[in-house]
C-alpha cells in the first residue's frame, strides 16, 4: 500500500502509525546527514591540511573539533547583503531550490535492508530527477545576483551539469540491466549473486564513468570551475552572504553525499560487507558508512591532487569519452546478458 | 474524497499557473513558473500510478528542455519584452475564435465515450509495475512507431549538427 493509498483509504488504522514511522525516519536521517555534512567540511580541510604538509584547524576546540559549529553560528549570524539590482524573489529561493533538491534525493537512499524513508519503485529515476532540479538553483542564484561573475558561473555550472547528468544517466542503464529494477533496495539485493557482493567487477567501465560524472555533477575539483576562483570569485555564489551562502555551502555537501551514497548502492553493495567473514553485527548500516567515508576521502583526496580542468576539455571530456564509453557499456552488458 | 480533493488542487494549480507563464514580462519568471507547472503535471501522473511518467516528466521536461529554454533566453539578454506586432488584428476576433474552440469542445464533450478496457488494467500496473508495463509494450507491440520516432530524433539531430558545422567547410 502506497503512502498515497493510506492517506486517502479513509479509516486506514494503520495511518496514523505509518505517518509517526515516516516522521521518525525522516527525522534520524535529515540528523545523521546534517551532522556528516557538517564534519564533512571539517574533515576535508584536515585531509587537503595533511596532504599539503599543514596541521588544518587547529583553534576551536580540542585539535579543532569544533570548528564546523564555530563556522556555523559565524554564517548563522553574519549580516545578509542582498544586491539592490537584483532580482529579489528569485534570488530568495535560489538556495532554497538547491538545497530543497540535495535533501529530497535522501528520500530513497536504503542506509541498510528495509531502513528507507520512501522504497518507491522508481528510486534511481528519482534521484537523477532531483539532480537535474538542482541546476536550477545555480542557474537561477546566477542570474539573479546581477553580476558578471555570477552569472558566467552559473551558466558554466549548468552546462556542466546538464553534459555530465547524461553519462552519469547512462552510466547507470547497465545497473539497471543487470538488477532489473529502478528500486534502490532491490538493486542492493540483485547484487548478493555477484563477486564481493557488488556490481563493481561486472560494471567496472560503468562505475568509472559514473565516479567522473559524480565529481562533475556536483562541481567539485577538479570540474569546480562554476567556483574558479582565479576568474570568477566564487561563481554562481558570488553576491550571496551569511545563511544563504550557507545553504549553498551545505547543499554542495549533500549532493556530495548523495552522489556517494548512489555509487554505494550502484556499485559498491550497499549495506551488505564484500565479504561475509567482515559482518559486523547489531550494526546493519556499519557498512554503508564505511563505504560512504571512503567515497568521501576520495573526493578530498582528488580534490588535493588534481589541477583544475579547462573549460573545453572537460567539455569534450563528458560528451566525447564519457557518453561514448557509458553507452558501448549499455551494448556490451546487453549482450552478455543475454548470452548467459 | 481526498483523491479527489488533489485532482482539483492539481487541475486548478496547473490552470493558474499556465496563465501566469504567458503573461508574464519577465521570460525567466515565466520559465520558472513553468517549472512549477511541469511539477504539477509529474503530481498529476502519480495520482494515476504512472510513476515513470511522472520522473520522465521531470527529467526530460523540467531537467532538459527547460534548462535549454533558459539558456536561450539568458544568452539573449532581453533587458526588457520584445515589441512585436499582434498576429492577429483587432482582439474582439481573437475572443471570438477562442470563445467558438470552447463550444465546439464542450459540444464534443458530451459525446465522450470511454474506450474498450484492453488488458492493461490499473490492477496490473500495481503488480507490475508501471515502468516494467510500459517498456513491455514499447518493445514488442509498438516497436515500429517506437524506432520511426527514434529515426526522426536521429535526423534532428544530424540536421542540427550540419547546421553548426556549415561554417567549417566553406
Amino acid at each position: 500500500m502506497s503512502l498515497f493509498e493510506m492517506v486517502v483509504t479513509p479509516g486506514s488504522v494503520d495511518t496514523l502509525f505509518y505517518i509517526g514511522s515516516m516522521l521518525l525516519r525522516i527525522v534520524i536521517i535529515f540528523g545523521v546527514i546534517m551532522l556528516h555534512v557538517a564534519y564533512a567540511s571539517y574533515f576535508e580541510r584536515k585531509t587537503i591540511g595533511h596532504m599539503q604538509v599543514r596541521m588544518g584547524p587547529m583553534v576551536v576546540g580540542p585539535r579543532g573539533l569544533l570548528q564546523p559549529i564555530a563556522d556555523g553560528i559565524k554564517l548563522f549570524f553574519k549580516e545578509d547583503i542582498i544586491p539592490a539590482e537584483s532580482d529579489k524573489p528569485v534570488f530568495y529561493i535560489a538556495p532554497i531550490i538547491s538545497l530543497f533538491a540535495a535533501l529530497s534525493s535522501l528520500a530513497v537512499v536504503p542506509l541498510f535492508n528495509g531502513f528507507v524513508i520512501a522504497n518507491i519503485n522508481i528510486g534511481l529515476l528519482f534521484i537523477l530527477a532531483m539532480s537535474s532540479l538542482g541546476s536550477y538553483g545555480i542557474i537561477m542564484a546566477g542570474w539573479s545576483s546581477n553580476s558578471k561573475y555570477s552569472f558566467l558561473g552559473g551558466l558554466r555550472s549548468s552546462a556542466q551539469v546538464i553534459s555530465y547528468e547524461i553519462a552519469m544517466g547512462l552510466s547507470l542503464v547497465g545497473v539497471m540491466m543487470l538488477a532489473g529494477s529502478l528500486n534502490l533496495t532491490e538493486i542492493v539485493k540483485a547484487q548478493e549473486r555477484y563477486p564481493l557482493n557488488m556490481f563493481l567487477i561486472p560494471q567496472i567501465v560503468g562505475c568509472f564513468v559514473f565516479v567522473i560524472a559524480a565529481i562533475a555533477e556536483t562541481n567539485r575539483a577538479p570540474f569546480d570551475l562554476p567556483e574558479a576562483e582565479s576568474e570568477l570569485v566564487a561563481g554562481y555564489f558570488v553576491e550571496y552572504s551569511g545563511m544563504r551562502f550557507g545553504l549553498f555551502f551545505v547543499a554542495e555537501y549533500m549532493a556530495m553525499i548523495i552522489m556517494a551514497s548512489v555509487g554505494i548502492v550502484c556499485f559498491l553493495g550497499g549495506w551488505n560487507p564484500p565479504l561475509s567473514i567482515l559482518e559486523i553485527p547489531y550494526v546493519p548500516f556499519a557498512w554503508f558508512f564505511i563505504k560512504l567515508y571512503i567515497l568521501i576521502f576520495i573526493y578530498f583526496w582528488v580534490r588535493a591532487t588534481l589541477p583544475r580542468y579547462r573549460y573545453d576539455h572537460l567539455m569534450s571530456l563528458g560528451w566525447k569519452v564519457l557518453i561514448p564509453l557509458a553507452l558501448a557499456n549499455i551494448v556490451i552488458t546487453a549482450i552478455v546478458k543475454v548470452l548467459l | 474524497m481526498l483523491a479527489e480533493g488533489i485532482f482539483a488542487y492539481l487541475a486548478a494549480a496547473i490552470i493558474v499557473l499556465s496563465i501566469l507563464v504567458v503573461t508574464r514580462r519577465n521570460p525567466v519568471h515565466s520559465v520558472l513558473l513553468m517549472l512549477l507547472l511541469f511539477f504539477h503535471i509529474a503530481a498529476l501522473y502519480l495520482t494515476l500510478d504512472a510513476e515513470f511518467l511522472a520522473a520522465i516528466q521531470v527529467i526530460v521536461y523540467a531537467g532538459a528542455i527547460l534548462v535549454l529554454f533558459l539558456f536561450v533566453i539568458l544568452l539573449l539578454n532581453l533587458k526588457e519584452e520584445m515589441v512585436v506586432s499582434r498576429y492577429i488584428g483587432p482582439w474582439p476576433l481573437g475572443l471570438m475564435a477562442a470563445l467558438g474552440l470552447l463550444f465546439m469542445i464542450t459540444l464534443s464533450l458530451r459525446s465522450f465515450v470511454a474506450g474498450p478496457s484492453g488488458q492493461i488494467t490499473a490492477a496490473l500496473i500495481k503488480t507490475e509495475t508501471h515502468t516494467k508495463v510500459l517498456g513491455k509494450i514499447l518493445f514488442t507491440e509498438y516497436i515500429y512507431p517506437f524506432e520511426i520516432v527514434s529515426m526522426v530524433l536521429l535526423v534532428a539531430i544530424i540536421g542540427a549538427i550540419v547546421l553548426a558545422k556549415k561554417k567549417l567547410r566553406s
